[in-house]
């Protein structure tokens, strides 16, 4: 062996290509006549749009927002009772702020975002019993993450978080001595967020076992879920509505009705569990056999590969195909309002009809546009996070 | 008595068929306790074939397979517990990603034996170390380099205390600096007395190792023996001239 070494190469910075702003409006904006024309039309249209909001802003009316109030956040909801729906949104912060203690990452960020609308709510012309209740969850938000910080009950939030949602529902429907609130009363975004929320949970669940079923070796099982995707898909998603208000009373037996709200709560978990389906599909069939090889070399069963082995990987493989199918089923939530159902969109379009407040349309839809646009992107955000924090060891 | 309960492996006249392909073409082999066999052959000769019809991730179609007494049919009960007797390690790993590398050792033992974790986890931790990689327990497998994944797959395999293990093509797919590496661990379970059928192309492996070498062709064994016979007295044509093949 040779005993003289040779010197490591030397590590070098990158060479420098920063030659300043100018430099770089040049190089980036400016660098031919033509670029040059498109920059300053480009410049023109942005000008156009700007000052048209600017005109907007400054002449829009929000009385007609302030008027509605109510309205718009819980529809017909009866007022002496409204205090249910306030106590929900209190345990859901409650939850929120001991997930950010727990869990942090993501549901900080959701902690902090809500924080920072109670507070700015707060602000907003809102009479004291209003402002008492959002004051009472930024307390339930602290008291949340006090609860979390100390205990550090992982198992005991899951579970607080699946009660929830039965719990949240009976409250808002009512139980023991509690007034009965009909579903076809509740309204506005209280509606929305129903629908939503109960689409997303009922219909997760039922298009992965859609997508497993679809893989089945047993032909029967096999055909009738590539039957219902099959079906389903090809129909618009109003008509599936409409039909789940005509047919699904039909189909019980008789004596039972059941309300519109759920009749259209259904029709939404039927279509979107097709495209779940679809999507959770593609996902099992990204996962290579080797995968499944490998789970049944070490004598996990079946069922259990499925479950520990091919769903978690497929799954997350799919996050956001399947977010972006949540985040349309929460905008397509609105088409309730062609059935009759006042959500979000439908008292907005009464609302804009008042007399009081003609030609006041643009406040009202700028209005819901905003607030979809609020959950929309934060639904989306959260699949991000959620997809990077699931990634961890990704090959 | 020519089959005495010393042979583990009992394979009869063994068919294999996809579609209208004849790959295994009526294959017998017995293999004793603690005997390690190296099986080789030409590609597509159905050697990878046949071991994996011992533990049923192919299926024959004609013939018989036993397996420390239970024979390998439809019924799915004897399939599952031949399968929880007999590891195998793959040509690509086929680590479980999701999971760390302590989570794929322990995942079958917790699940299938029933273990409790930190009985798992005790026995995880010694397997990491008989293959050499105790300090990346916590780590995922794509943090690891192809050796390394290769000897997780092993210690993944043994978690299950199995009476056999199976070897397809185990260094096939690794960089040649870390063959070595991968060939140590199974000759260290060699020597613990395990029984073993691999399938590979690493003769030096098989001289050194295996107790006796099987040449497939074509979806058959051609010839067997010690691997001073099959070496230095190869008595079939097919034999010699892919040994003057792969031994340059």
């Amino acid at each position: 062996m040779a005993t003289q070494t040779q010197p490591l190469p030397e590590i070098l910075k990158p060479p420098i290509t920063q030659v300043g702003a100018v430099g770089w409006l040049r190089k980036n904006l400016f660098s031919t006549w033509l670029n040059g024309v498109f920059t300053l039309a480009a410049l023109y249209v942005i000008f156009l749009l700007v000052s048209g909001l600017w005109n907007f802003v400054t002449t829009a009316d929000w009385n007609v927002i302030t008027a509605n109030m109510r309205l718009l956040m819980v529809g017909r909801y009866p007022v002496e009772q409204i205090w249910r729906v306030q106590v929900c949104v209190v345990i859901f912060t409650f939850l929120v702020g001991a997930s950010w203690a727990i869990w942090r990452g993501l549901a900080r960020s959701a902690a902090i975002a809500l924080g920072a609308v109670f507070l700015t709510a707060a602000i907003l012309p809102f009479t004291a019993s209003e402002r008492v209740w959002l004051l009472a969850n930024l307390a339930a938000l602290g008291a949340g993450f006090a609860v979390g910080y100390f205990t550090n009950a992982r198992r005991v939030l899951v579970w607080a978080w699946l009660a929830s949602l039965p719990i949240i529902a009976l409250l808002l429907y009512g139980v023991g001595d509690m007034p009965r609130v009909a579903s076809d009363l509740w309204g506005g975004l209280l509606l929305t967020l129903a629908l939503a929320i109960v689409g997303i949970a009922a219909s997760f669940p039922l298009g992965v076992l859609l997508a497993v079923g679809r893989q089945s070796t047993y032909p029967v099982i096999r055909a009738f879920c590539i039957g219902y995707i099959e079906l389903v898909r090809g129909v618009p998603l109003i008509t599936v509505l409409f039909m789940m208000q005509l047919m699904l009373p039909l189909f019980l037996p008789e004596g039972i009705t059941v309300e519109r709200v759920v009749r259209a709560m259904v029709g939404f978990t039927i279509f979107t569990a097709a495209y779940i389906a679809e999507v959770v599909r593609g996902g099992l069939q990204s996962i290579p056999r080797g995968q499944s090889e490998a789970a049944r070399a070490v004598g996990l069963n079946g069922a259990l590969t499925l479950l520990l082995i091919i769903l978690p990987q497929a799954l997350r493989a799919t996050i956001p195909a399947m977010v972006g199918q949540f985040i349309s089923l929460f905008k397509d939530t609105s088409l309730v309002a062609i059935l009759g159902l006042l959500d979000l969109a439908g008292i907005a379009s009464a609302a804009a009809n008042q007399p009081d407040f003609l030609g006041r349309q643009a406040e009202v839809y700028v209005f819901i546009a905003a607030i979809y646009f609020c959950f929309a992107s934060a639904m989306s955000y959260g699949s991000r996070r959620l997809e990077r924090t699931l990634g961890v060891g990704e090959r | 008595m020519s089959e005495s309960t010393a042979d583990i492996i009992i394979a009869r006249d063994v068919h294999k068929w996809y579609d209208q392909f004849h790959a295994l073409r009526g294959v017998s082999l017995n293999i004793k306790r603690g005997e390690v066999v190296v099986v080789f052959g030409p590609s597509g000769s159905g050697k990878s074939t046949f071991i994996r019809t011992i533990n049923r991730l192919e299926e024959h179609q004609r013939g018989q397979i036993i397996v420390d007494g239970i024979e390998l049919t439809n019924d799915i009960r004897n399939i599952e517990k031949i399968r929880q007797e007999v590891g195998m390690v793959f040509q690509q790993f086929n680590l479980f990603p999701h999971l760390t590398v302590l989570q794929n050792i322990t995942l079958a033992p917790m699940w299938v034996r029933k273990w409790s974790r930190a009985q798992a986890e005790e026995k995880a931790r010694e397997l990491l170390k008989r293959v050499g990689i105790s300090e990346q327990a916590n780590k995922f497998p794509g943090q690891l380099s192809g050796g390394q994944q290769q000897r997780v797959a092993i210690a993944r395999a043994l978690a299950m205390e199995p009476k056999i293990m199976l070897f397809d093509e185990p260094t096939s797919a690794l960089d040649p600096e870390m063959i070595k590496e991968v060939l140590d661990a199974m000759t260290d379970l060699a020597e613990s007395g395990m029984t073993m059928i691999v399938v590979t192309h690493e003769m030096g492996f098989a001289r050194s190792v295996a107790h006796r070498l099987v040449f497939f062709d074509t979806g058959s064994i051609v010839e067997q023996g010690t691997p001073h016979e099959i070496f230095h007295q190869p008595q079939e044509d097919r034999t010699k001239k892919f040994l003057s093949q792969i031994l340059h």
